[in-house]
């Protein structure tokens, strides 16, 4: 292990609140010389935040950051590009239009008699992107190029402003494998050069390949920094979704009842569907009276799977089968028709219509799917709100308070009681318990199993192990956008769906 | 002293009140400066007067704020609507042609057809704006200045004037002792009131202005919500643009409804709706509407020269809107806090 002496930027003691949350408590990071340390978590767990209060972007309410032994304080990602900390966001922020060297040397281009030395300009920044082993022409405009060798400007011009930490943030995933490749050996030069490199992905078999150190952190607490070499997969996953492999043993059995699928009605079919980008083609089964649980890490295609079901995002390919009609228009308005409901994973962006009152959101599914003009009327729609109010327990003055005025479990709740007023057959849930309080979550997880006994079907897509054993009769594992394997009763452990999702076989990790 | 003073605070954030206040100051400046502004008089059975001017003249503005409350609760926004009036001014007129006392065709075919062509134009900005995706400011500008060209082909240049005295009726008839237009204006608002607030479709206007995508993941068909809205946006300046070439007995393609969009959204804002979209008040954009054409009637009565006229307006429409900003807000619950507290 290298000394202390080669550690180039600290952070200590870092915390910041936003209204409501609270990002990051009490962190800490280190970043040495000349290596590649990856920052992982799932959604939540503070990345982003730390990265800005590193960059600039915000500023930490307590803590302090020092690099080369000199505290820093950077208010701004201009500010900490000066003092050698330098940033590529996912979403590569280059001016298409202007040309290579241009974008590379943006602000700071070479003069000469009042004007810019185009000569020498080209001249540098070919000279930049050389040492990234790039030759391209550096006087054509960026967006002509792929997004790979934007990818290697958008590092350049990063690199010339005397880096001295690189932080790369979801650099890969708009990369093919070979582009990643070639990435990959750009960052082990830089590397070798002394840079200290943060590499922040969710690709884990990205990090096995590249990185040095891993620091996990989840719910904005640090839980710990480990050489790769001796961090298994399985070991990183437990530390992200937050289950200790000591805890594994005390898991008990939680099934209640196994579904018999021979008798059960197979309610939605799914043959070869999938979404180039999404989720690769897959197989899909599910039976009346069953509750599915998706686990994956972020990224696996949980998501995708839920939304291409539900006919938020169109398939390349396959069919679906629901309830024994084929979908022809896949649409959210066509899935509520054929008996579907779906509460998504983003429920600020995706599920609340923040400045409409908590009535009309309950009946707002169950109105389109009527149409424009059979209304429902104000004495129909107070009578659906107050009883889903009082049966899922929604505490509000009153059905016309904002939702927006809820808390975030108040309006998970509202969410669902949306749903459930279009009586649906098959309710396809995304993260439905994130950030809520246990009391609520565990309503949620109540009301699910109910509706099972019902003869509903449920999907149950959850970051939370745990949460997603006690709730299903059946577990889909995904990895990588592909449903990697099905467990039913027997075979349901964390430990199992653990290794699966970390893509370790028990011999040979990959 | 407390119920009273939380009383204040409910009018003051009730949704009509600042352009309802605004409207009686302006009435009340009447009151006091301008002789016999408050006059009605009844000659050959029809009411005359300051006061009906107003509603008469706000007739076309009126319209379109009511169309355009619609667009701009869907989060969008309509620069052509006084191209739009224009093209239908011109539409109408043309088909009426100029001929002493007579029309080309009979009227119950000039209006179809006129208003066929306003919800022609309204299909393309809520096409471009649904279907195309293209910015809902951008898309419509299109029209707002293609509008004006599209105007001048119809009358082939010329500024049209017709001569029949039936057609003279929309802008300036009279019904019942009242004029004629605000039987339009009247009939136009309760179909609007009654499509939003009888039906689905005002839930799905606010839901979609509020949030889109929420809106989608619902079931909620958000491109022909859209698509609606500027449809009937387009009907309604149509009629606005029947009404101006009729009140005129002519079409000049340059000036019919020119920079009538802009008092249009003027009036909308200062009715409470929000540009941003979302929950829309049909009854405050008529009161907006009616604010800028009082303040115009007002200072033309005051006799103040007409290059003044639209900065008093700019400032009676800068107190209107700062009433509604948050910080003036927070500002105005501050001081009628404290002196609820020293009363």
């Amino acid at each position: 292990m290298a000394q202390d002496s080669t550690t180039i930027l600290t952070m200590t003691g870092i915390s910041k609140a936003f209204p409501g949350v609270q990002a990051l408590s009490d962190v800490d990071f280190a970043l040495r010389q000349g290596e590649i340390h990856a920052l992982m978590g799932e959604n939540g767990a503070g990345k982003s935040t730390l990265i800005k209060v590193l960059t600039g972007v915000e500023r930490p309410d307590t803590g302090v950051i020092m690099l080369d032994g000199r505290e820093i304080q950077a208010k701004s990602p201009l500010q900490a590009q000066a003092q050698g900390i330098s940033t590529v966001y996912q979403e590569i922020n280059l001016c298409p239009n202007l040309s290579v060297a241009e974008n590379i040397l943006l602000g700071r281009e070479p003069r000469r008699l009042g004007g810019i030395d185009w000569h020498a300009l080209n001249k540098r920044a070919a000279e930049i992107l050389r040492r990234l082993e790039v030759e391209i022409d550096v006087s054509q405009s960026v967006g002509m190029y792929p997004v790979a060798i934007q990818q290697m400007v958008a590092i350049s011009r990063a690199l010339d402003v005397s880096a001295k930490a690189l932080i790369l943030d979801e650099p890969t995933s708009s990369l093919s494998a070979h582009e990643t490749d070639k990435l990959f050996a750009v960052m082990e030069k830089l590397k070798s050069e002394g840079l200290g490199i943060i590499f922040v992905t969710h690709f884990l078999d990205q990090v096995y390949r590249v990185t040095d150190r891993i620091t996990v952190l989840r719910n904005g607490k640090l839980v710990g920094t480990y050489p790769t070499a001796e961090l298994s997969r399985v070991e990183l996953v437990a530390h992200m979704i937050g289950r200790e492999l000591s805890d594994l043993e005390a898991v008990g059995r939680y099934k209640t009842r196994v579904v018999e699928h021979d008798h059960a009605a197979r309610v939605v079919e799914a043959r070869d569907f999938g979404r180039i980008g999404g989720m690769k083609p897959f197989d899909l089964d599910l039976y009346a009276g069953e509750v599915v649980g998706m686990a994956g890490l972020l990224g696996s295609g949980r998501t995708e799977t839920a939304n291409l079901l539900f006919g938020v995002d169109q398939p390349d390919s396959g069919n679906l089968t629901v309830e024994g009609k084929k979908v022809t228009h896949h649409a959210p308005l066509q899935s509520i028709h054929m008996g579907m409901g779906y509460c998504p994973e983003d429920r600020k962006a995706d599920g609340i219509v923040g400045d409409l009152t908590v009535r009309e959101n309950i009946i707002l599914a169950l109105q389109a799917s009527q149409g424009w003009f059979q209304y429902i009327n104000p004495a129909k729609q107070y009578a659906i709100a107050d009883k889903y109010i009082e049966l899922l327990d929604i505490s509000t003055p009153t059905a016309d308070q904002l939702i927006k005025n809820l808390s975030g479990g108040n309006q998970q709740k509202v969410i669902l009681a949306r749903w459930l007023a279009t009586e649906p057959e098959i309710l396809i849930l995304d993260e439905p318990t994130r950030g809520i309080d246990v009391g609520v979550k565990a309503e949620i997880q109540k009301l699910v199993l109910t509706l099972a006994q019902e003869g509903k079907t449920c999907v149950f897509i959850s970051s939370e192990l745990d949460e997603v054993l006690r709730t299903s009769h059946r577990v889909l594992v995904l990895r990588d956008q592909e449903i990697v394997a099905e467990l039913g009763m027997d075979d349901l452990n964390e430990q199992t769906i653990m290794q699966i999702i970390a893509g370790d076989t028990h011999d040979e990790p990959l | 002293m407390t119920s009273l003073s939380r009383g204040w605070e409910r009018i003051r954030n009730a949704g009509l009140f600042w352009p309802l206040a605004a409207l009686a100051l302006v009435m009340l400046f009447n009151l006091i400066f301008t002789p016999n502004f408050f006059r009605l008089e009844i000659k050959n059975g029809h009411l005359f007067g300051s006061l009906i001017d107003i509603l008469n003249r706000g007739a076309p503005l009126m319209l379109m704020a009511i169309g355009m409350t619609l667009v701009i609760a869907t989060a969008g926004v309509d620069l052509s609507v006084g191209a739009v009036a224009a093209i239908c001014a011109a539409t109408a007129t043309v088909l009426v042609g100029n001929v002493t006392g007579a029309t080309n065709m009979p009227l119950w075919e000039v209006i179809p057809i006129t208003l066929g062509v306003a919800l022609l134009c309204g299909l393309w900005n809520g096409l471009l704006v649904s279907r195309a995706r293209i910015e809902p400011m951008v898309a419509t500008l299109v029209l707002m200045v293609a509008g004006r060209g599209i105007a001048q082909l119809i009358t082939g240049g010329q500024i049209i004037t017709v001569y029949y005295e039936r057609f003279f009726y929309f802008g300036a008839g009279y019904l019942l002792g009242l004029p004629f237009t605000l039987f339009i204006v009247a009939g136009v608002m309760l179909f609007a009131w009654l499509m939003t607030r009888r039906t689905a479709i005002g839930l799905f206007i606010e839901s979609v202005g509020t949030n889109a995508s929420a809106s989608f993941y619902s079931g909620i068909n958000e491109k022909n919500v859209k698509l609606l809205a500027y449809v009937f946006c387009a009907f309604c300046a149509g009629i606005a643009g029947i009404i101006i070439s009729s009140n005129v007995k002519s079409a000049d393609a340059n000036n019919v409804g020119l920079y009538m969009e802009l008092d249009a959204i003027l009036s909308v804002v200062i009715g409470g709706t929000l540009m941003s979209g979302g929950r829309f008040s049909l009854a405050g954009s008529v009161v907006g509407a009616l604010l800028i054409q009082s303040v115009t009637t007002t200072i033309y009565a005051f006799g103040v020269p007409p290059e003044v006229v639209l900065v008093v307006k700019a400032v009676v429409v800068l107190f209107v809107v700062l009433l509604y900003s948050q910080p003036v807000k927070v500002a105005l619950d501050k001081l009628s806090r404290r002196r609820g507290v020293r009363a």
